[in-house]
């Protein structure tokens, strides 16, 4: 009895606090602790009746089928290995490449220019995924694209490029580094301006040149940024970019077999396929597998150096 | 900016690694605003033109009749012009509220749950429930299928904010003007709105500017709750039109326009001038507002 007089009077000393919380609190439960609840229903048979909570109960125990129907399918590994190579391949390039432009406009010895560089490469980061869908399709149209055109001015024959998977890696590769290699350099480059400037000039009196300043005094300082990115971005590996691979394939279904991620096969089994339990169980396998990797990412970075950790 | 140019002065790059770094940077920047310029050309070529020759830089003829279909037949842009704006309006005030005052109270120490909060956001950057449980909560459970909300609440919190605003209050405001707004007999609401909003706005602005970002360029949301063509917002107007030009007709009030002014309307370039007049306000606004986007990545990229 006391100590619900206690708990009853620090919930009353904390009540405007408690108020402050409520709203994003509700909005959480709604919007991330209900759905985490929701993924029950990728152990049933998901038969809708009535409200949600009693087509969820209601629904039959169908235990781990939808995962073993899953997992007998190639989709799982087509989009299991797609999600991972894509994603593995823009962290490494994405990163080297961001470093790299980073310093790069660092360097530049016209501020003002290097300034107009850095908004126009900023640009892409500001278009959704529809509109870059456009610009693609400017390029690669079968009949009006302007690859096409060059091809046939070329003398050779135009392709039919949203129906030949062979060449989406790398396209998917190119949009996704036009699309963010301007904002990660930025962050990069906001970093560099804060190194202390002292550090260059005592390089300069030992002699150093403009490479060695940068491989150990840029680079080493930039080292736990790139970590904690890094970091970040491997933790979300097997979260793919929808909108990169459902608008700018034209959602092609002859390019699947290269396009297909983890969350397109998600959408599709939701809207497109109806087949809700395995997509609710591809769903909870990128979930518990995204949400493994990040805590162990996190503990391997904290036993090297805890400062860069997430947490 | 005055000291650091001149303390690169003396150990610049020799003159042909500047030339070399200025013309990566310089074509890269250039490749990311070309498709840009590029779509607004073809949006400003004569549709005849267009059909013969394909897209070009050059085009033969130019023409404004995409930009004037738009405008006589299209009232399905307006409407989704109208669409977009009232969402962002309304998203991103709402995202302000919720977020600042639940970031502000996990920042306070003198509130006892803080930590159980700050996990209670915390933990849903981590693990989620996946597409299919939230649909079915939207739809089913909130009822928000076809419903202009289902545009914006999705949108509306996002732990990552969160961690990004409580870092900024616990920073940049200090614990005086807290006590002395409680010496003043001020309640907490009183002491957040009138003390620490006027300091935080900084890191507000910051948070507004990524949510109307979000909202402007959210298409997910329409594609999965919204067929009501009246409800459809800018980029998913983009989307359908893609695949049926009769879309923009839908919602026209003008009975003289029918099946003969789809028959005859600039397609390809009016899809283009479409696309130039949903991108032209952020192209046109992005720049000015850059920095605040810079500090906010730079933030969120440092942890507490």
């Amino acid at each position: 009895m006391k100590a619900l007089g206690r708990h009853l009077k620090d919930i009353n000393r904390n009540k405007a606090m408690l108020l402050m919380v409520l709203p994003a609190s509700l909005w959480f439960i709604c919007f991330s602790y209900l759905p985490m609840l929701g993924t029950i229903i990728s152990f049933k048979e998901y038969r809708f009746s009535g409200s949600f909570l009693s087509s969820i109960i209601n629904s039959k125990w169908v235990g781990f089928d939808n995962f073993k129907f899953l997992f007998r399918t190639d989709d799982a590994y087509i989009i299991t290995r797609n999600t991972i190579l894509y994603n593995a391949v823009f962290i490494f390039i994405g990163l080297v490449l961001a470093v790299a432009m980073a310093i790069v406009l660092s360097e530049i010895a016209n501020k003002r220019l290097a300034k107009w560089y850095q908004t126009g490469m900023f640009m892409p980061y500001f278009l959704s995924w529809v509109i870059v869908g456009y610009f693609v399709y400017s390029f690669l149209s079968y009949d009006r694209g302007m690859i096409n055109k060059i091809a046939v001015a070329l003398g050779a024959d135009p392709t039919q490029w949203y129906s030949e998977p062979k060449y989406w890696p790398l396209i998917i590769v190119l949009v996704f580094l036009w699309k963010s290699l301007g904002y990660n350099s930025v962050i990069y480059l906001a970093a560099i301006m804060g190194i202390d400037k002292s550090l260059y000039e005592a390089a300069m009196i030992d002699g150093a040149n403009k490479w060695q300043q940068i491989r150990n005094i840029t680079l080493p300082m930039l080292t736990p940024l790139m970590t904690i990115l890094t970091l970040l971005a491997i933790g979300r590996i097997f979260y793919a970019d929808f909108g990169l691979f459902y608008q700018v394939t034209r959602d092609s279904g002859t390019l699947y077999s290269v396009t297909n991620v983890i969350d397109t096969y998600v959408y599709r089994g939701l809207k497109t396929t109806g087949e809700i339990g395995m997509s609710t169980a591809a769903g909870l396998y990128q979930s518990f597998v995204g949400f493994v990797l990040v805590i162990t990412s996190n503990s391997i970075v904290r036993r090297f150096n805890k400062d860069n950790a997430l947490f | 900016m005055a000291s650091l140019a001149k303390s690169r002065d003396f150990h610049r790059l020799s003159p042909v690694w500047n030339v070399t770094f200025n013309l990566i940077a310089g074509l890269f920047s250039l490749a990311c605003v070309f498709p840009f310029l590029f779509v607004m050309i073809l949006s400003f070529t004569d549709e005849k033109t267009l059909a013969r020759n394909g897209y070009s830089l050059f085009p033969e003829k130019w023409s404004l009749a995409a930009y004037e279909y738009i405008f006589k037949a299209g009232d399905q842009l307006l409407r989704s012009y109208g669409v977009t704006i009232f969402v962002t309006v309304v998203g991103t005030a709402l995202s302000l509220i919720f977020i600042s005052l639940f970031a502000y109270a996990i920042s306070r120490r003198s509130f006892k749950y803080r930590t159980y909060f700050a996990f209670f956001a915390f933990f849903t950057m981590l693990f989620n429930g996946g597409l299919v449980p939230t649909y079915i909560v939207t739809t089913k459970m909130l009822g928000l299928q076809n419903s202009i909300w289902a545009l914006i609440l999705p949108l509306t919190v996002n732990a990552f904010y969160i961690m990004i605003m409580r870092t900024f209050f616990s920073t940049m405001i200090p614990d005086a003007i807290i006590e002395s707004g409680k010496i003043d007999g001020a309640g907490e609401f009183g002491i957040f709105f009138r003390l620490v909003v006027p300091l935080a706005l900084p890191g507000l602005a910051t948070i507004a500017l990524f949510s109307t970002l979000g909202y402007w360029n959210d298409w997910f949301n329409a594609l999965l709750y919204i067929e009501d063509p009246s409800i459809v917002p800018l980029q998913s107007m983009l989307m359908r039109i893609e695949n049926s030009m009769q879309f923009i007709l839908q919602n026209t009030n003008n009975p003289s326009l029918g099946m003969g002014v789809l028959q005859s309307m600039p397609q390809d370039t009016s899809r283009m001038a479409m696309v130039v007049l949903a991108t032209g306000p952020i192209v046109l606004a992005y720049p000015f507002f850059q920095r605040y986007f810079i500090q906010g990545l730079t933030v969120g990229a440092v942890k507490e």
